[in-house]
């Protein structure tokens, strides 16, 4: 089998569960764990292939660009399409035993969608990473955005249904935003290929409208500050589920075409001034993003800030994507920030969500006891938080240390500072938490058991999390396939 | 992959997995556990023997993996590493035991036991470490496994002093990692190296790196307890007895004091830091710290705050050997890092029997112990007067040669600060040994517990009779060639040289 | 008319005429494509962007879709508030199907 049988399955395994799952709700969880299997093969195959033979392409059907859809996997979109893997399997095995809790007929509605609408954000996802054409790419954004919005509203009360309906609004007008970039490119280059792109952009004022709308929408939907507002309740108000896949990787989605854009399609455009801009805007949600976290008074309110503050590491790589090296050390240092994160991320709101499950609350403030109920959950949080705060050996650390390192070679010590001061914000945030989490109950707090394997998953991301940076060489390696480094 | 580095890793091992395993473990399955404890302790003691032997016939060990490009972990073994290796394992066995014993019946003991594991891994890391960078992984590792432990009672009291901790060592640990990727940046992973491995930036980079040592000693400093960064130490007493033992006397301020010796000798070199000028203000720094430990010993009544105070004093004289230029300075610090931990410990092993046994947690309740519990005062006054320096005990070695160095390096001032230091301790210990032994014992009290045979339970006083005889050995024997002194002499020579 | 459908959409505050602005904005960037299809001055137009609109409009009809069935029921929710009668059965789906898009 080729590369390309791979990519298929991962873009038609998710995709054919999905249809599935919606025709026969009874068997969600039976497709959720066979596209599982399929995307699992795959995604292990395509990882042997891209380090064994570089970079693999596909043309869907045999038409070429500009009219075909082609698949590009090169080592970026196979550390992501493995990571959406990984998180996405965790959060099924967390989800079946979340969704059976009560058996009322809400619960059951809930139930029957959320396994499709999992699988078609997988779908979209998968798709996003191994397309390489800008209208593609906005498509599947767009794919992406509703079944994203749909899980939010999944929960049906209406904070939730608010919150989802702002998300959308959020993201529709984005991708719009987004659209007319494209329009415009094609309009200058007659070709919406990232390669063809990259060979026929001539720096200009069109060009440069495009890729501010692009750029614009992109980073509303990538919630950098000072457009993160959606995010917050959106994430705070799903399911515990919903709000692990959201945070991990759909935010990641939109950063991974800013990516993308920036370092493929436009790279003419990677000018000092726009590098500073991002690095400022990465800067202020850090700092940001960890004091309100360090405000809130709900655990998954705490954690969705703290997502708005781990986005602004990833924009913090723009401006130190200038080393001698090419800026391999930041790239490497913000992706492994990017994984260990996710699975942090995953595993904090999962454990959140068992949190939630026991106390029937997630006030910070009266989360004592805690650790005695749920010591594997408070554990997961507590390993998820030395990622986050980026102590060794987490990947959170190799990340930290890699960006930190640039960062000083470069001379830009605003940037190690501010790195310096989130770690200590996170450290301060997770903190809170933990003390709190650690203090002996008040006797007699009555709580409702959690079903251990939702526990376990928590924990096994958070370990994932934590041994990450171990891998770190390995990632690297990864990366270098199909990156413009030497 | 060989022989020699499977050695090294399974001296890291051996604390590592039994922890993990142990994390897992019921809280009922007590015999398991502890039979598991001891199996990891008794295990890295015959390999650490074994590291012994092997680099007494000369062989050399070292293992690397990269874990990020241009970044090696690098663990390898050198006079300076087995020094504190060999120092906490002996200290983990018998501290084991003593836990074991101390924490009978009372709940959350795998979780308790698992992290206690994991410390003594990253002590053990720390002294193993190569270069820098590792160095700092396992430095971080130290602060994040001691937290829970320092928590571990769950009381108020216990999260507050918890959170002064982790306050204090996640600041000196930022400020560390800032320094450490300074450094890298300047001049790659920055291998341990017999006199310094910045030779190539003296000339080039001075300012850096006097900067630097500034940094590293402020981020190294917090855990040394080196005065105004000691703040978090009394607080983080309300550990259990062995944790503030083992962690807290020996552990965790040593892997500071440890660092800043790695520091000024295998990264600097104690001759470019001397020329940089460095030195002097270290130096008064752990002069400072001496004093001002000592005196806040005096005022504090409770028994384990004391002995906490005592301990910011007595670590800043390895620190102040380290800052002192020439060989018999150096001899005396590095060897009171093995000194001072044989003595901390037996004295923290004291403390927590009078509190286990009797409920005593204050001096003035200390009236006529020695009666009741006369094997532990024996070994607490052993201990006791070695810290005062009492010849021919293991105190009085270190500060003789302190005080030699000192005079030979020229810098008299510090004999002064050795002698008063020295007095304060005899203000502060004398009185607790007079009540010991010569006060009349109280009607009732506080809360007794009655352990049959022993005046405590078994393994509540093996352990201290064992450190105390080790102090008794350290001091009579220091000219043996199988003596803390002896090796301390080798490393110095090496570092000095010919 | 992009530049209508973001001005109205961040001023209105009723939830169908926001649905409406979207729908405007969409329109104005389909229009951008069909005038740069016509643009490149050939005999025939470029029937890339013809492709592109057609597939942009079925995603822009499942988005009204979706919004519309999410705004249906956060009023069914507000008018239950205000009301406070028992029975307000949810309506039905939440809208998620254009799986066959792209």
């Amino acid at each position: 089998m080729t590369p390309a049988w791979f990519m298929g399955g991962l873009i038609l395994g998710p995709l054919v569960a999905a249809a599935l799952a919606f025709t026969f709700p009874k068997r969600g969880r039976g497709m959720a764990c066979a596209a599982a299997g399929v995307v699992g093969i795959a995604v292990t195959a395509l990882i042997r292939a891209v380090l064994g033979g570089g970079v693999s392409s596909h043309r869907v059907s045999g038409w070429g660009a500009p009219l075909g859809i082609d698949l590009r996997a090169d080592g970026l979109a196979v550390l992501l399409l493995a990571l959406t893997a990984l998180i996405a399997v965790a959060v099924t095995g967390y989800a079946a035993p979340y969704l059976r809790a009560t058996d009322s007929p809400e619960a059951r509605h809930r139930e029957r969608y959320f396994w499709p609408l999992l699988l078609f954000l997988w779908t979209a996802l998968n798709a996003l990473f191994l397309t390489r054409d800008l209208f593609n790419l906005y498509v599947a954004l767009e794919l992406l955005g509703f079944a994203a919005v749909a899980l939010v509203a999944l929960e049906g009360k209406g904070d939730a249904l608010r919150a989802a309906l702002r998300y959308l609004f959020v993201s529709l007008s984005a991708s719009l935003f987004y659209l007319l970039g494209v329009a415009l490119v094609y309009g200058q280059c007659a070709t919406v290929d990232l390669a063809l792109v990259a060979g026929r952009a001539q720096p200009g004022p069109a060009l440069t409208v495009a890729l501010a709308l692009m750029t614009g929408g992109l980073i509303a939907k990538a919630a950098l500050f000072p457009l993160h507002f959606w995010l917050p309740p959106a994430h705070a108000n799903a399911p515990a589920p919903v709000s692990a896949l959201l945070s991990a990787l759909v935010v990641k989605g939109a950063f991974y075409l800013l990516l993308r854009l920036w370092f493929e399609a436009l790279p003419v455009f990677h000018t000092p001034a726009a590098a500073r801009l991002f690095g400022m805007l990465g800067a202020a949600a850090i700092l940001w993003g960890s004091i309100n976290a360090l405000t809130q008074s709900r655990l998954k309110l705490l954690i969705a800030y703290s997502t708005v503050a781990q986005l602004g590491y990833l924009f913090l790589m723009f401006s130190l994507m200038t080393g001698r090296d090419g800026g391999f050390g930041a790239w490497c240092g913000a992706l492994l920030l990017l994984g260990a994160r996710a699975c942090a991320k995953t595993a904090m709101f999962l454990a959140a969500g068992n949190i939630l499950r026991a106390a029937g609350h997630d006030r910070i403030n009266d989360l004592a006891g805690i650790a005695q109920v749920l010591p594997v959950s408070a554990f997961a949080l507590g390993l998820a938080g030395v990622s986050l705060v980026g102590l060794p050996p987490s990947g959170g650390f190799a990340g930290k240390w890699l960006l930190l390192s640039a960062g000083l070679r470069e001379g830009q010590w605003w940037g190690g500072a501010v790195i310096l001061v989130g770690s200590l914000l996170a450290a301060a945030y997770i903190m809170r938490v933990m003390t709190r989490a650690f203090t002996p109950a008040a006797p007699g707090t009555a709580v409702r058991p959690v079903p251990p394997i939702m526990e376990w998953t928590a924990l096994a991301l958070a370990l994932v999390a934590v041994g990450m940076g171990l891998a770190g060489s390995w990632l690297a390696e990864l990366l270098r396939v199909g990156g413009p480094w030497p | 992959m060989n022989v020699l580095s499977l050695t090294l890793l399974g001296v890291l091992f051996s604390s590592l997995l039994t922890g993990l395993i142990i994390f897992f473990l019921k809280e009922e399955s007590h015999r398991l556990r502890t039979w598991l404890n001891l199996l990891g302790a008794g295990l890295k003691l015959v390999l650490v023997v074994a590291l012994l032997r092997g680099i007494y016939l000369g062989k050399t060990y070292a293992w690397s993996f990269e874990f990020l490009p241009g970044l090696p972990l690098a663990l390898g073994a050198d006079a300076n590493s087995m020094l504190f290796v060999t120092l906490s394992t002996v200290l983990w066995f018998w501290t084991t035991l003593y836990a074991v014993g101390y924490l009978e019946d009372s709940p959350h003991r795998s979780r308790f036991f698992g992290f206690f594991s994991l410390c003594v891994t990253a002590t053990t890391g720390i002294a193993l470490s190569a270069n820098l960078v590792t160095f700092l992984i396992f430095y971080e590792l130290l602060t994040v496994s001691t937290y829970p432990l320092v928590v571990h009672r769950g009381t108020a009291k216990a999260l507050q002093g918890g959170r002064v901790y982790l306050t204090y060592t996640l600041l000196g640990g930022a400020i560390l990692l800032l320094a450490v990727a300074w450094l890298y940046s300047l001049a790659g992973p920055v291998p341990f190296k017999e006199r310094g491995a910045i030779e190539g930036l003296m000339v080039s980079h001075r300012r850096e790196l006097q900067w630097l040592f500034l940094l590293f000693m402020a981020g190294i400093g917090v855990k040394a307890a080196i005065v105004p960064l000691h703040g978090w130490l009394p607080r983080a007493m309300v550990a259990p007895a062995p944790v503030s033992s083992l962690l807290h006397a020996v552990a965790v301020v040593k892997a500071g004091a440890f660092g800043i010796v790695r520091i000024v000798y295998d990264v600097y070199g104690a001759e470019n830091a001397a020329e940089l000028g460095v030195l002097p203000p270290l130096a008064i720094a752990a002069s400072v710290t001496i004093v001002y430990g000592s005196v806040c010993a005096l005022f504090q009544d409770e028994l384990k705050k004391r002995l906490a105070f005592s301990t910011v004093s007595q670590v800043s004289y390895i620190v102040l050997g380290t800052a002192i230029l020439g060989p018999l300075a150096a001899i005396g610090g590095l060897v009171h890092l093995v000194h001072q931990g044989l003595l901390k410990i037996t004295l923290f092993f004291g403390a927590g029997n009078y509190a286990e046994t009797l409920g005593i947690h204050r001096v003035s309740e200390m009236n006529g112990v020695g009666r009741r519990l006369p094997l532990t005062t024996a070994a607490f006054t052993v201990a006791a007067l070695g810290m005062i320096g009492v010849p021919p005990l293991a105190g009085y070695v270190s500060k003789w040669y302190l005080s030699k160095g000192a005079v030979t390096a020229g810098d008299h001032w510090v004999t002064v600060v050795l002698a008063a230091s020295s007095l304060l301790n005899a203000a502060y210990f004398l009185p607790i040994l007079y009540r010991a032994w010569f006060l009349p014992p109280p009607e009732k009290w506080p809360a007794e517990h009655s352990f049959g045979r022993w005046e405590t339970h078994w393994m509540l006083l093996a352990a201290p009779l064992v450190t105390a005889a080790l102090v008794i050995w350290a001091g009579v024997f220091a000219e043996s060639a199988f003596s803390p002194l002896a090796w301390v002499k080798l490393i110095a020579a090496r570092e000095y040289g010919p | 008319m992009f530049a209508i459908g973001f001005y109205s959409l961040v001023v209105q505050t009723h939830l169908l005429r926001r649905i409406m602005a979207l729908n405007v904005m969409g329109s104005g960037v389909f229009l951008a494509f069909l005038a740069l299809a016509l643009k490149a001055a050939a005999p025939m137009p470029d029937p890339v962007p013809h492709a592109m609109v057609l597939t942009g409009i079925v995603v822009a009809v499942c988005a009204t879709g979706l919004a519309l069935a999410l705004a249906d029921r956060v009023q069914a929710l507000e008018a239950k508030e205000e009301t406070p009668a028992p029975e307000t059965p949810p309506p039905g789906a939440t809208g998620s199907e254009p799986e066959d898009v792209g």
